[in-house]
């Protein structure tokens, strides 16, 4: 027998702050390291550090080829001792936290800045879909080349049959993110978004419609890990991480995807968290497809599987509402910066423990779960994470 | 069920001929497995040699248990439609000019799960049948067609786009003179050709099958040597922009090896018919059909070879004859790159000795011309790229694999 069931360290005494985010644009003509290094510049402004304090660097960028994070330490005069990079699209921020909260914990660094961008040139995102992964070249881009929109039209039109979700379920999400976004200063979209509108948006690829679907942009999020004596020395204000999880390549005997490797962890989530899922004030879930948010409250505990559509019904999903989700408006609104898209959450989540929130703020937010996906490699997304998140005392 | 193709409008001289676009074509080395299979028009995937999972996408590893040892092998294409989109925009140009694109995925009996072109009448919820396709890029790709046919299938836009079928298209068949020349001229009427141009050299000098040829409709008899270049050019000049397809059946079979053989006459003359005359085509009709690869539903689609199953291994009783084959075989590998672009096709038929004039003193089993004629069809209608016809074909294939060597030696004992 081999032994499995370790006991799991908590994260004591970590203390994840400073978030910072580059505003997004729809085009860009400067590259991911332009994007990145003003993220770190704002980050360690934030924090009152100069680059040489910083002994740990995170880095995630779809759009950094032929760089990765070891260039990086260059190109920014960076002398770290704890160095990552993290290909993990939409599950990078959490896996960025959970890592750089362990390296903090053991004493391998001290200063840990987490840093997701990406640019968006003129046709930077047919070259991304191109190259995308050795299962997209081979057996997905060559049908019809729909990238991501396709890849999640299957998966939704097989939970919209499965489950009995319908397109108003989805569109109550799209629409109540939007009502976030126009209180959320860097989103790209500013205009209200009738469910009117978006029944009667074009098709992208059936049945998803055109606001469904995030804008790809360009820009940036970042945010420091440190331990909490660190973070008061400094004076910056910072979030407890109460429990994490990440899975990949989760129930691959699933025919079509109708559930994230969060189920497979969550039990081990709440258990580590010492909370439950009544107590969350406000949930960051990852929104590349409103399909997906449907999914993650069902994984996550917040209905069984299958719920999700009538749990859609049953809430109010606004920063004011009985279950606050994607506050800033999610990537659905505010845009897709690439990798920066798997920080969005995280880096709301942090505002809103903080009291800090750029637009509408949760009343009295103590607790919070951010979550993240990622990586359609094949026919379903294989990286998944979750973090639980506490204001601090 | 699918709405039945139209006969194509004559084309406005003035419109503008839309230039083809390439299909997406990046495969891993491991992919084409796939591109192997569906050149000769089997379902092939992974099977683990070690734990006999079947794998898909190709691997380089088995998921179940590691090996590295995944030969593809023939598996059971039969399947389910789980679930299936329309693509309506897409960033890829290929795509765009051809949306609305159906696709959708296909739980396999066997195992995979697999994203799959979609035939108009495959429904999700339903049974489906997967095939491997070249598309017009030569590159492999799933495609899944209803369980059972179905009415002028054949016709739906997304698979006539993966397939070269004659309906409604202007063929060139290069030589009327012999009697496979005229088997594959009655062949295509059959399949629905809109013109049958019909080359014959010295058209004053009578041969068998004339007026059986002169009378079929829409054969058009024209004159064509293929050892004239004028006369090779005259022809592309005034009919190339209307050729679809062109079918070279001009062969030039003699007996007899290469020592024991006094002078190069024959091999001259062979070469000069077989291997010029290839030439002499590729060069006339080949840039007009690589640049109206997207015209329409009569768009140029395939320059098909009939060649000896003797030109992948040479059978020294025909050894010059084999070795002529062999360069025309060359040949067409050469002109399958130059043409991709354009998305036509270059389709090598092999086959053994045919029933013909010129193989009179040959033992059976020998391939009937309208044998050949009906394989150039349905290779045509499948879209394969190699095609092995009869007995003596699939045999030498089939010995080829196992060890070629011993195939060497055999034919020459």
């Amino acid at each position: 027998m081999i032994p499995t069931g370790g006991v799991r360290r908590g994260y004591d005494g970590v203390f994840a702050c400073t978030p910072v985010s580059i505003p997004y644009r729809r085009f860009s003509i400067n590259s991911a390291h332009w994007w990145i290094g003003r993220a770190l510049r704002e980050l360690l402004n934030g924090a009152g550090l100069r680059p040489t304090d910083i002994d740990g660097l995170s880095v995630s960028s779809f759009t950094l080829s032929p760089d990765t994070a070891i260039g990086l330490t260059q190109h920014f005069g960076l002398s770290p001792r704890w160095l990552d990079h993290i290909p993990l699209g939409g599950a990078s921020g959490i896996v960025a936290l959970r890592r750089a909260a362990r390296a903090v914990q053991a004493g391998d660094a001290d200063l840990v800045a987490c840093v997701a961008g990406d640019t968006n040139h003129v046709d930077s995102f047919r070259k991304t879909l191109t190259n995308f992964s050795r299962f997209a070249q081979d057996a997905v881009y060559p049908y019809g080349a729909g990238g991501a929109n396709a890849s999640f039209a299957l998966i939704t039109k097989n939970y919209m049959n499965r489950y009995g979700a319908r397109r108003e379920d989805f569109g109550k999400l799209c629409v109540a993110q939007r009502e976030n976004a126009l209180r959320f200063p860097h989103a790209l979209m500013k205009t209200p978004l009738s469910l009117d509108a978006y029944m009667t948006a074009r098709p992208i690829a059936d049945p998803i419609h055109l606001y469904d679907c995030v804008m790809p942009c360009a820009g940036a999020e970042a945010f420091l890990v440190c331990r909490e004596d660190t973070a008061r020395s400094l004076a910056v204000a910072g979030v407890r991480v109460l429990a994490t999880i990440e899975r990949h390549n989760a129930f691959a005997d699933d025919p079509v995807q109708i559930r994230g490797g969060w189920a497979k962890d969550v039990d081990d989530l709440w258990a580590m968290s010492g909370v439950a899922p009544n107590d969350i004030d406000f949930v960051e879930t990852y929104d590349d497809y409103p399909v997906i948010s449907m999914m993650q409250f069902e994984d996550l505990g917040f209905c069984a599987k299958g719920e999700g559509p009538d749990f859609v019904r049953g809430h109010s999903f606004t920063h004011d509402g009985d279950f606050p989700h994607n506050t800033s408006g999610g990537q659905l609104s505010v845009g897709q910066a690439g990798a920066a898209g798997g920080y969005l959450g995280l880096i709301e989540a942090l505002r809103q423990l903080t009291g800090t929130a750029l637009g509408g703020q949760v009343a009295d937010a103590k607790i919070g779960l951010v979550s993240g996906f990622g990586m359609i490699n094949y026919d379903r997304g294989l990286a998944s994470g979750a973090a639980v998140l506490a204001r601090a005392a | 069920m699918t709405a039945a193709l139209a006969r194509p409008k004559r084309k406005n001289p003035l419109a503008r001929t839309r230039l083809p676009l390439a299909a997406p074509s990046a495969r891993s080395r491991t992919a084409h497995g796939l591109t192997l299979a569906a050149a000769e028009g089997r379902f092939a995937l992974q099977v683990c040699a070690d734990c006999l999972t079947v794998v898909y996408p190709p691997r380089d590893a088995c998921p179940s248990c590691l090996s590295p040892r995944l030969p593809f092998r023939d598996v059971d294409p039969h399947g389910m439609l789980v679930s299936e989109t329309t693509v309506r925009v897409s960033p890829e140009t290929y795509f765009r000019e051809r949306a609305p694109w159906r696709v959708g995925l296909v739980k396999l009996d066997v195992g995979p799960m697999v994203l799959a072109h979609l035939h108009g009448d495959a429904r999700e919820g339903a049974g489906v049948r997967l095939a491997l396709k070249l598309d017009r890029n030569g590159a492999p790709v799933m495609f899944a067609l209803p369980e059972n046919d179905t009415p002028d299938m054949a016709d739906d836009p997304e698979l006539r786009e993966m397939t070269c079928d004659p309906k409604f298209r202007r063929v060139l068949i290069t030589d009327g003179r012999n009697s496979v020349g005229q088997a594959m001229a009655r062949a295509c009427v059959e399949a629905g050709a809109a013109i049958i141009f019909v080359g014959v050299s010295d058209p004053w000098k009578p041969f068998a099958g004339d007026e059986a040829l002169r009378v079929l409709k829409p054969v058009e008899v024209v004159p064509l040597d293929l050892t004239d270049s004028e006369s090779v050019n005259e022809l592309a000049a005034q009919n190339g922009a209307r050729v679809d397809i062109i079918i070279n059946t001009a062969d030039h079979v003699r007996a007899g090896g290469i020592v024991d053989s006094k002078g190069v006459t024959t091999a001259r003359e062979s070469m000069e018919l077989r291997y010029f005359g290839l030439l002499r085509l590729a060069q006339a009709f080949g840039p007009v059909m690589r640049q109206r690869g997207a015209d329409g539903v009569n768009a140029a689609s395939a320059f098909v070879n009939l060649l000896s199953i003797y030109a992948l291994t040479n059978w020294p009783a025909y050894g010059t004859f084999s070795t002529v084959e062999a360069a025309c075989l060359s040949a067409a590998q050469n002109m399958r790159a130059e043409l991709r672009s354009g998305g036509i096709k270059v389709i090598n038929v092999f086959s053994g000795p045919l029933e013909t004039e010129w193989f009179q003193a040959l033992p059976p089993p020998k391939v009937a011309p309208a044998a050949l004629a009906k394989a150039v069809i349905d290779a045509l209608r499948r879209g394969s790229e190699d095609v092995f016809v009869g007995e003596v074909a699939q045999d030498v294939r089939a010995r080829l694999e196992v060890n070629p060597k011993a195939l060497e030696r055999e034919l020459g004992e």
